[in-house]
């Protein structure tokens, strides 16, 4: 992944519309933002604000109704879907609120999931597991389920799942949304090792103001536009 | 292979669910192999008939004889190399329910005529040299536990001796295996001369003729021929492939394939809606996961063959197990109680059996694959 002006992430004039019948409902409006490499960036706001909008956008996950959406130098909106997705599993990774495990699949299984789609062997795919889950201190849960593992575990398996591909760019939504505050800390400060000691840019979308302070920088959202001050 | 897990962990999701509709799968299947079987029993030997034999019966029913006189005639045929007559017998041994078929015949013709009714030298030398000897096939053989050497009393109902009496006692000389599966191996066959100097009435006449024809391709002009030459004589014939023959004998019971096919075709119309009903159901139930997996990278269609796949590996395992099932039922033996003395599950049917699996894996899972194929990640994920 290409990053020109140092800049990763680049979002410009981007607006979003949702349909809801005959109503159309405009989440964001005319938005600009730049995230540098290397950054880990908290984006705040109200209920309704369009964060996880705005994070999808950068994601992949979806495409904005106008304007551009640039990563690593990448037009995302030049990309087909079957391209998209290609590229989401080479330079994304993503981190749930609820972690959306797959509860069939044991904690290193899940780990697996986006590694089944590279070319890599077997046994690469096992050591790239067993190196994620070593990161996020689960060696030793890795053959459970996610029904046997408490809810900051669940986390840390969501985590270890989004870092096993090694992608350049982490998309955490409400990633503490779930969890009491000890499990909150022990995500967060996992996050912040993933900052600083591997360079991972991340962007993280929060509520609380404690897990926003552990970023670089905080950006909030009201209203379908950004600013650097909270909202009222 | 490598998402195999993946599938089979989502299998193994809803047990309970997934074995009910594993065994819902495994039954028809069962009944899928059973009734092919029977098929095959009814049909026996029109698949084993020979391209190069007709048979030649009375135009009005087979019941009517033919004169003895009319087999120099067809031979004297061109393109026609032999004539060989039989005729039904229609006897009892020891009660009406030990049915099978026994049939007067020139041991030395219908020897060279039916290459496909293995005896040994041995036994074929026997069966010239002894005037009351018979030949009799393995299956019935060893339904009742017959041995070469053993006198056979089969009670008339139809041919009684010249004497008065009813009981016809013949010398087991032989015992034939079916060259091919599909060879009946139930038929008892006497010799013809023994039969026409010991029965009261019907000196000179026979039931029916097979012929035997230099070139398949001739068949049509020369059941034509030979229909032709008895016209407007007091036995006229009907001449036809012994294919043909044997198929119309056993329509004479119904239609079996297509009553076998509308029976088959409801079973598997209900397991297209229990199966679907399944599937639809586990996608619905998955929605996010499915969204998940969009959102790490799988593709729309990735996402679609998982689907797919689940399905597909489901109707196949129920449909080996049903198979296998059947296929063990099924060498169990003939369940009429020697009615069906060919009863075995051809394996074009088991070929099939795993065709019709497949395909109705594909059927029950691709609305759902394509529910699963078509789904927006960012909408999911908020459900």
């Amino acid at each position: 992944m290409s990053v020109e002006n140092g800049l990763l992430v680049e979002v410009e004039g981007v607006d979003k519309v949702f349909q809801r019948g005959s109503e159309s409902i405009h989440v964001l409006g005319g938005l600009d933002m730049e995230v540098p490499a290397g950054e880990f960036l908290a984006l705040m706001g109200p209920s309704g604000s369009g964060k996880s909008t705005l994070l999808n956008l950068i994601g992949g996950l979806d495409r904005p109704t106008q304007g551009s959406v640039i990563v690593g130098g990448q037009r995302l909106e030049q990309l087909s879907d079957r391209k998209l997705a290609a590229w989401r599993a080479r330079h994304i990774g993503l981190v749930f609120q609820f972690y959306n495990l797959l509860p069939v699949l044991s904690a290193e299984r899940n780990v697996e999931v986006p590694l089944l789609l590279t070319p890599l062997s077997r046994s690469q795919r096992k050591k790239q597991v067993e190196t994620a889950l070593d990161v996020v201190g689960l060696t030793d849960r890795s053959g459970h389920k996610p029904a046997q593992l408490s809810g900051g575990e669940q986390q840390r398996v969501g985590i270890a799942r989004a870092i096993a591909s090694d992608p350049t760019l982490l998309l955490c939504d409400e990633p503490t949304g779930d969890l009491d505050r000890k499990s909150g800390d022990e995500i967060l400060d996992l996050l912040q090792g993933l900052n600083e000691q591997q360079g991972k840019t991340i962007i993280m979308v929060t509520h609380d103001p404690h897990a926003a302070a552990r970023a670089g920088r905080i950006v909030y959202l009201d209203k379908g536009r950004l600013s650097s001050e909270p909202w009222e | 292979m490598k998402f195999l897990g993946l599938i089979w962990g989502n299998l193994k999701r809803k047990k309970l669910r997934t074995v009910l509709t594993l065994l819902s799968i495994l039954v028809a299947f069962v009944l899928f192999g059973y009734l092919g079987a029977i098929r095959q029993a009814f049909n026996q030997g029109i698949d084993v008939a020979g391209l190069d034999r007709l048979v030649v019966r009375h135009k009005v029913s087979i019941i009517q004889p033919l004169p003895e006189s009319y087999k120099s005639r067809m031979e004297a045929m061109a393109g026609v190399s032999k004539a060989v007559f039989g005729t039904w017998f229609g006897g009892i041994y020891q009660k009406p329910s030990n049915f099978f078929a026994q049939v007067p015949v020139v041991p030395e013709e219908f020897m060279e005529m039916f290459p496909e009714y293995l005896l040994t030298d041995e036994e074929k030398q026997a069966w010239l040299a002894t005037r009351t000897g018979a030949v009799v096939g393995r299956t019935t053989a060893d339904r009742f536990g017959w041995k070469v050497g053993d006198r056979i009393p089969i009670q008339a109902t139809i041919w009684s001796k010249k004497d008065g009496s009813e009981t016809w006692e013949f010398d087991l000389v032989g015992i034939y295996e079916g060259a091919e599966k599909g060879t009946d191996a139930s038929q008892f066959f006497f010799r013809h001369d023994y039969f026409d100097e010991s029965r009261a009435f019907g000196e000179g006449v026979v039931g029916w003729y097979w012929v035997k024809i230099d070139n398949p391709e001739d068949a049509a002009r020369i059941a034509t021929q030979i229909d032709d030459e008895f016209a407007n004589s007091p036995n006229e014939t009907k001449t036809e492939p012994e294919g043909a023959f044997v198929k119309g004998f056993a329509e004479q019971i119904g239609n079996i394939g297509a009553i076998m096919t509308f029976i088959l075709s409801a079973v598997f119309f209900t397991i297209l809606l229990v199966a679907g009903n399944t599937m639809a159901q586990a996608v619905r139930e998955r929605i996010q996961e499915l969204a998940v997996l969009k959102a790490v990278g799988y593709t729309d269609r990735t996402v679609m063959i998982l689907i797919l796949a689940e399905s597909c590996i489901l109707t196949c395992l129920g449909g080996v197990l049903g198979l296998a099932l059947a296929w063990w039922l099924v060498s169990l033996g003939d369940p009429s109680g020697g009615s069906l003395p060919v009863f075995f599950l051809p394996n074009r049917d088991l070929l099939l059996g795993l065709v019709v699996a497949l395909i109705l894996g594909v059927a029950t899972g691709i609305l759902p694959a394509l529910q699963a194929q078509r789904l927006a990640i960012a909408d999911a994920l908020r459900r």
